[in-house]
């Protein structure tokens, strides 16, 4: 009786000391619009999510839900995320702005990230990745590569994030190659599969020998592989399992660095609303190997632009650029300023087609 | 040796019978899987039936099940009148799509007045909305003889594309900053379809449970439920009895056009606020799995609508808890509908052991 007595009692001291000592670890929960082994968009994030873990270890906790539909339902995981006790809560897709913005209305203490949009708030920052920086790598090396002169590329949704890419790939394509033309497929979808193999076979049926993708599977990669002669370039991630060929470089998204740190901000208390637009220079966007299937003086001038990027000595949208009715946008000289390409809704001068209103 | 007999009349105790076994083998099933994937099956189970109903945060959750359940009840119904005749209404999607834009375009067109008419308004022109697009496949099949399985169900990505010119075009928000969508009709006092947000409480709901009982009664004391009964047990036996067979179709699909525009029109107005270019989350295709889960029958088809709102919640929460991968979520609802059809032979067939003795 007394040997119990004294057990449970040491096993009280016990636990009553661990609880005072260890710290309760700070939650941090992601919301994925896509599976996690989509290989691109969604993957990227959630090795950035490892990435936490792996650094601050026992000190966080990370959680998440994936293949969330933009819409309704994405409210009600932020807020079921919010209830579970997260701290720090990173919505990463464009169509979660409004869920993510109500929600933390809610939960005033929980500190939100949404990726991709324009909406902040006292506990909401916005984050996104200057792709159009790796778009116009993309279109220096793709614009020399063609030879029928047709480059495919697979919208997602006509907005301004997506429209910037196929302008700045464009007039990249154009500076190298004055003959090159874009044939553009909306798909409506970030992930989808089939839709993306099918989009990436029609362009390549229309003569498309480079296939550009703004869609976050791997299924253009296969498609370009199956039909032999055609290059791609992997999107979000690096997606290396299609290189040398048809795969001949990328642009992957390195989360990993600003999850760290906004992590840390909760930790220490110092976190604070912004709104934060990352590139080359920051790391945010960064640019796979660039194969051997890409002739070497190609390389090495692609290799040039990255680095005046990477300096600040470059800016792909630099003037003189025209509207797509040939009005002036920039006059010689000119950078764009960064309220117009957020809120980007118009092709540039040489694009065909229009942009689906 | 195991053989299947046929029963002369479907038993009455597997009809009710067969559904509670489908969950119940959905669960064991559903429990041995999470088991393969390293998660503890019982826990998982409890995670997905029962926290969203008793945990600590079912204050939130309940709330959320009338407002994932109630367009599946409203287009459930619908669809319940036409798979009882025979018609197969497949396109739901598209009807509750239609319904979603043209009550939003008659809320949009108002902004920013304010009155009490709006949103009756907007409610007649979503059943409209819903109606009209039903209609097509409707008399297609009545005029020309197309099946309405096929048209109904292309007409889903028509409605897809429509609503995706809505969201970049014509309903775009002035204010928007290029970026597409809709104005958020849930802040806008007068067209939302909000009662009481907090408790999960909007029109839809209201309008869910009154389907309900019209349906009920329609079905089981009105000359029309009786038609639509006849007509899909035996269609001869229901032209001699004075069905029109034509004007069924129509009024089938009407009325499931019509309440599949109604849900759309309540979600776009509250729980969603805005015409996106993926507004749609799928509820018109779950809704076949509903109306057959309920039996086709209004009280079933509320509680299998209540059934898989709480694998939606439940499905959600078992993910960020138990880092469950959705696709298992997926796997667990596929089951459920496979179970119903596999344990269905129960009502139809009667199940005997060893050879059959000839007299």
């Amino acid at each position: 009786m007394k040997i119990k007595t004294l057990l449970a009692g040491t096993g009280i001291a016990l636990a009553l000391a661990t609880g005072a000592f260890a710290q309760d670890p700070t939650k941090v929960g992601f919301i994925y619009v896509g599976p996690v082994g989509d290989g691109g968009w969604t993957y990227e994030h959630d090795q950035a999510r490892l990435a936490v873990e792996a650094e601050f270890s026992d000190a966080v906790e990370t959680f998440y839900v994936e293949s969330v539909p933009e819409g309704p339902d994405a409210e009600r995981v932020i807020t079921q995320m919010a209830l579970q006790g997260a701290d720090l809560i990173f919505t990463t897709s464009f169509g979660f702005m409004d869920a993510t913005v109500n929600v933390a209305e809610r939960f005033p203490d929980v500190k939100f990230e949404h990726a991709t949009g324009y909406k902040t708030a006292d506990n909401v920052s916005a984050y996104n990745a200057r792709f159009y920086e790796g778009r116009a790598i993309q279109g220096h090396i793709a614009g020399q590569m063609t030879e029928s002169n047709i480059i495919g590329y697979i919208g997602s949704y006509p907005i301004p994030e997506v429209i910037q890419g196929i302008n700045s790939a464009f007039l990249h394509a154009r500076e190298v190659n004055p003959d090159v033309e874009f044939r553009i497929i909306w798909a409506y979808t970030w992930f989808d599969p089939a839709k993306e193999a099918e989009a990436a076979s029609v362009l390549i049926e229309q003569g498309a020998d480079v296939i550009l993708q703004h869609t976050d599977s791997t299924a253009p990669q296969a498609a370009a592989q199956a039909a032999g002669n055609v290059i791609t370039f992997g999107q979000a991630s690096d997606m290396a399992e299609f290189a040398p060929f048809p795969r001949v470089s990328s642009i992957i998204d390195d989360w990993a660095p600003y999850y760290i740190e906004r992590t840390q901000a909760v930790i220490d208390g110092t976190w604070e609303s912004s709104n934060v637009w990352h590139g080359i220079p920051e790391g945010m966007v960064g640019i796979g190997e660039i194969t051997d299937a890409v002739p070497a003086e190609i390389k090495a001038s692609a290799e040039v632009m990255i680095e005046a990027i990477r300096a600040g000595e470059y800016h792909p949208f630099t003037g003189p650029i025209n509207y797509q009715d040939g009005s002036v946008w920039l006059e010689e000289g000119d950078v764009a300023d960064d309220e117009t390409l957020l809120g980007m809704n118009f092709f540039v001068e040489g694009l065909a087609g229009d942009i689906p209103q | 040796m195991i053989r299947l007999e046929k029963r002369t009349a479907p038993s009455q105790f597997w009809t009710y019978a067969a559904p509670v076994l489908a969950v119940l083998l959905t669960m064991i099933c559903g429990g041995l899987l999470f088991a393969a994937l390293g998660n503890d099956p019982l826990i998982t189970i409890r995670t997905i039936f029962w926290d969203p109903l008793f945990s600590e945060f079912s204050w939130y959750y309940r709330p959320q099940l009338l407002i994932k359940g109630a367009p599946l009840v409203l287009i459930a119904i619908g669809l319940s009148f036409g798979f009882r005749a025979g018609v197969w209404n497949i396109g739901a999607e598209g009807q509750y799509i239609l319904g979603a834009i043209c009550g939003a375009a008659v809320g949009l067109a108002f902004y920013p007045t304010e009155s009490v008419f709006i949103l009756p308004l907007m409610i007649m022109a979503g059943a409209l909305g819903g109606w009209a697009w039903a209609m097509i496949p409707g008399l297609l099949r009545v005029k020309f003889g197309t099946n309405e399985i096929l048209v109904s169900l292309m007409l889903v990505y028509v409605a897809q594309q429509l609503l995706a010119s809505m969201a970049l075009g014509a309903m775009r928000n002035p204010d928007g900053m290029g970026f597409p969508g809709s104005r958020n009709l849930a802040r806008y006092p007068s067209a939302t379809s909000w009662i009481n947000e907090g408790a999960g409480l909007h029109w839809g709901v209201v309008f869910a449970f009154v389907a309900v009982i019209f349906a009920y009664i329609t079905l089981s004391r009105h000359i029309f439920g009786y038609h639509v009964r006849l007509s899909g047990q035996s269609p001869r036996a229901a032209r001699f009895a004075g069905v029109n067979p034509g004007l069924l179709v129509l009024v089938c699909m009407g009325i499931a056009g019509a309440l599949a525009g109604l849900a759309g029109l309540f979600e776009v107005a509250g729980p969603s606020g805005l015409i996106s270019i993926d507004f749609n989350a799928g509820y018109g295709f779950t809704a076949i799995i509903v109306a057959f889960l309920g039996r086709l029958h209004p009280i079933g088809i509320l509680l299998a609508a209540g059934l898989m709102a709480l694998t939606y919640i439940g499905g959600d929460i078992a993910q960020s808890n138990l880092r469950l991968p959705a696709a298992a979520i997926q796997v667990l609802q596929g089951m459920l509908l496979f179970f119903l059809l596999a344990v269905d032979v129960l009502t139809h067939y009667r199940v005997r052991i060893g050879t059959r003795k000839l007299a």
